[in-house]
């Protein structure tokens, strides 16, 4: 995967890409802010959030230790995993257990980021997606570019021709005359996955919340394919990142106000799905919740950091971010994208190791904006300041990048007001020569500042030699 | 406090901002030991390079009653960030002076309305303008309606409303060099809505954002001034 820079600029080439993202995100932002500002207490409740999410981070072991007791108390069988092998490994050996060469997957970011799917896959049994913004890019063999609206860069016509393409392959084929009009698309992707919800035994969840107290999980969903798949199929498997424990049943009553108006904009989510263990003679018999860790201990050790592991994947901060507005999710390189995708993943893999992850913090312009929408109140800029430190830190020692060299030569400018005062005078100078001689090429970083901007003429001389010539005496 | 990229590039918003100030009664001093804020080193990450240029700020401006900044976005690197800086230090002396300076520093609408209480400056400025509110202005210090207020008052302007104002222009300080594609296409984004007004003159209360859309609509050969805020409230109409 290559450098935000590099992978965004292939995004800001696809006109249609977008066009189809800033209509996308243009309508939610503008759905979200109307149900927010109807709610008077709003400010409290993002407090409250940030507040039992914290509390609980801090206490994270006892919690998840209460949840496991209660879990297996109703029947569940829980098992630990500490990386995406150990976590695809059980759900892939529940299947076999079963003899199962297929399941149906409720949408879930968890199993997303450890790619269950392809895990899966490699063990001969098919992953099939019944969220339909999942399903979309599922047979159009593509990335999701949107925590929320995986399919947020496909528009109508898109879509039909990837369930024509498609379907057929995956199950039960899209009618022959099937148009783009949202219904009738809508209606192709009921009947084929009707045919999936009740022909499979085994179904594979993530949870939107971990109640400790009762060892409930809850999934929280649009379309009711998350309902279908937690109670027709045998067995269930939940895959559970650690951070989703909420202690009480009266703390996830302020996340449930605070998620739907924050990622969907809807005052209320149309299903809630609650499930603790097995009940006898209703739904799955089978119930595994694996717990998972992927980095999150990682992020949890980062004493700035950890706040990202309050994240609720509202989405919020992704709709309104100037940056991934134009670039889309694809560029982050990630299934989380946007300003919680240029932290989290940074937070859970560890920077210094690769470019692509060094180069998440930087994918922003420090606007603010996510900071304003987050329900949990992740001071996401001061998160990406943190880690760009991290980065920077990472990289001492050894040759130093141009960016290092540029940035320690001006703090050195800087800590000496006469130094300064030297510097900006002699860059005064070349710069009207540079001006005077009509160079057109100038080296970094004004070259990338100058392919599609103009710089301003240098002015006769700085505001310095003004104030003590004239300034301070007039 | 004339910020850095002020002190080099653009001389007359600081002659601006100290001739605003003398026609309110304001006596100012422009401390000859100041050089930046720091705020390139620590939003690019360079935590450690800050900390001699945080130190040189405190000392420079060490003892006075206020110190204005025609900049939000460095008015908010100094009130939120140079603690940051001090303790990565690890220095007391120096967090205890960061913390005596950061709370003195305001940005100049901020100065204007809440320290000296005007609002009418006593500007004529006879054009169409739009105001971009800059998201450090506008999320980091939360100066809400000051700037627009300041500008209602001046005689002659025309307020025109910038669509969707309260997006970031795209500029991000070393963003707009290390992501210079993605800058760019948001900048363009701004300049069109700042075609789509009308206005004669964009004003902003940043100087980089002010470089950023400028240098597009420049390019553009779009024939729309840019002009701090301060530019605009020093004007007295006669040429």
């Amino acid at each position: 995967m290559p450098a935000f820079p590099q992978a965004a600029r292939e995004a800001l080439g696809n006109a249609q890409l977008r066009a189809n993202l800033a209509h996308a995100t243009g309508t939610i932002r503008a759905k979200r802010a109307a149900v927010v500002a109807e709610v008077e207490d709003w400010e409290e409740l993002r407090l409250a959030g940030a507040a039992i999410k914290d509390a609980t981070l801090l206490r994270l072991d006892e919690h998840l230790l209460r949840l496991e007791a209660a879990l297996q108390a109703r029947g569940a069988l829980v098992h630990w995993a500490r990386d995406a092998a150990e976590a695809c490994a059980v759900v892939a050996e529940v299947a076999r257990a079963h003899g199962v060469d297929e399941v149906v997957k409720v949408k879930s970011m968890a199993t997303q980021e450890i790619g269950l799917n392809e895990a899966l896959a490699a063990e001969g049994i098919a992953a099939w997606e019944t969220d339909l913004a999942e399903l979309i890019v599922q047979l159009g063999d593509d990335l999701p570019s949107h925590i929320l609206v995986p399919a947020i860069h496909r528009n109508r016509a898109e879509i039909r021709d990837i369930f024509a393409r498609a379907m057929g392959a995956a199950g039960r084929p899209a009618p022959a005359d099937l148009t783009d009009d949202p219904a009738r698309l809508a209606e192709a992707a009921r009947l084929h996955l009707r045919e999936k919800f009740l022909r499979a035994r085994v179904a594979v969840s993530g949870a939107n919340f971990a109640v400790a107290d009762t060892g409930t999980l809850v999934v929280v969903e649009s379309e009711g394919n998350g309902r279908m798949c937690l109670t027709l199929p045998e067995v269930l498997v939940s895959v559970v990142g650690i951070e989703k424990v909420v202690p009480t049943w009266s703390g996830l009553e302020v996340f449930l106000q605070l998620l739907p108006r924050s990622s969907t904009g809807e005052r209320m989510n149309p299903y809630t799905s609650t499930w603790t263990g097995v009940t006898p003679g209703d739904g799955p018999q089978e119930v595994h919740v694996v717990l998972l860790d992927n980095g999150r201990t990682r992020a949890l050790a980062d004493e700035v950091g950890r706040q990202a592991l309050r994240c609720i994947r509202c989405s919020a901060c992704l709709n309104v971010c100037p940056v991934y507005e134009r670039t889309g999710g694809h560029a982050y390189g990630s299934v989380y994208p946007g300003p919680i995708g240029a932290i989290l993943n940074p937070l859970l893999r560890g920077v210094g190791q690769d470019a692509q992850t060094d180069s998440l913090p930087y994918a922003s312009t420090l606007c603010g904006a996510c900071f304003e929408v987050c329900p949990v109140r992740i001071d996401i800029p001061e998160v990406l300041v943190h880690l760009r430190s991290q980065v920077v830190d990472a990289h001492r020692g050894g040759l130093p990048r141009p960016e290092a060299v540029a940035m320690r030569g001006g703090a050195w400018a800087f800590a000496r007001p006469r130094r300064w005062a030297f510097v900006e005078r002699a860059g005064g100078l070349l710069g009207r020569a540079v001006g005077r001689l009509g160079v057109r090429r100038l080296p970094w970083p004004a070259s990338a500042w100058t392919r599609a901007r103009d710089l301003p003429p240098v002015p006769r001389r700085p505001f310095r030699s003004w104030w003590l010539r004239e300034g301070s005496r007039s | 406090m004339v910020t850095c990229l002020g002190d080099a590039l653009f001389p007359d918003v600081g002659r601006a901002t100290v001739s605003l100030l003398r026609r309110l009664g304001v006596g100012v001093e422009v401390p000859t030991g100041q050089t930046c804020c720091a705020q390139p080193m620590v939003n690019t990450g360079y935590l450690e390079e800050a900390v001699p240029v945080v130190r040189t700020f405190v000392e420079a401006f060490a003892g006075y009653d206020a110190v204005v900044a025609p900049s939000g976005s460095c008015a908010g690197s100094v009130r939120h960030q140079h603690a940051l800086v001090a303790r990565r230090a690890g220095d007391p002396a120096l967090a205890e002076a960061v913390a005596r300076t950061a709370p003195r520093v305001h940005e100049l609408s901020e100065f204007l309305t809440d320290v000296l209480g005007v609002e009418d400056v006593g500007a004529t400025f006879a054009h169409r303008v739009t105001y971009h509110p800059t998201c450090h202005s506008l999320r980091l210090l939360d100066v809400g309606d000051r700037p627009t207020r300041l500008l209602r008052a001046v005689r002659g302007l025309e307020l025109l409303e910038l669509p969707h104002a309260q997006e970031c222009c795209g500029f991000g300080g070393t963003f707009a060099v290390k992501n210079a594609d993605t800058s760019v296409v948001i900048g363009q984004d701004k300049a069109r809505h700042v075609l789509d007004t009308g206005a004669e003159v964009l004003v902003a209360s940043d100087s980089s954002c002010l470089m950023h859309v400028g240098g597009i609509l420049s390019r553009q050969r779009a024939g729309v001034r840019v002009m701090h805020l301060a530019e605009v409230l020093a004007a007295t109409g006669s040429p």
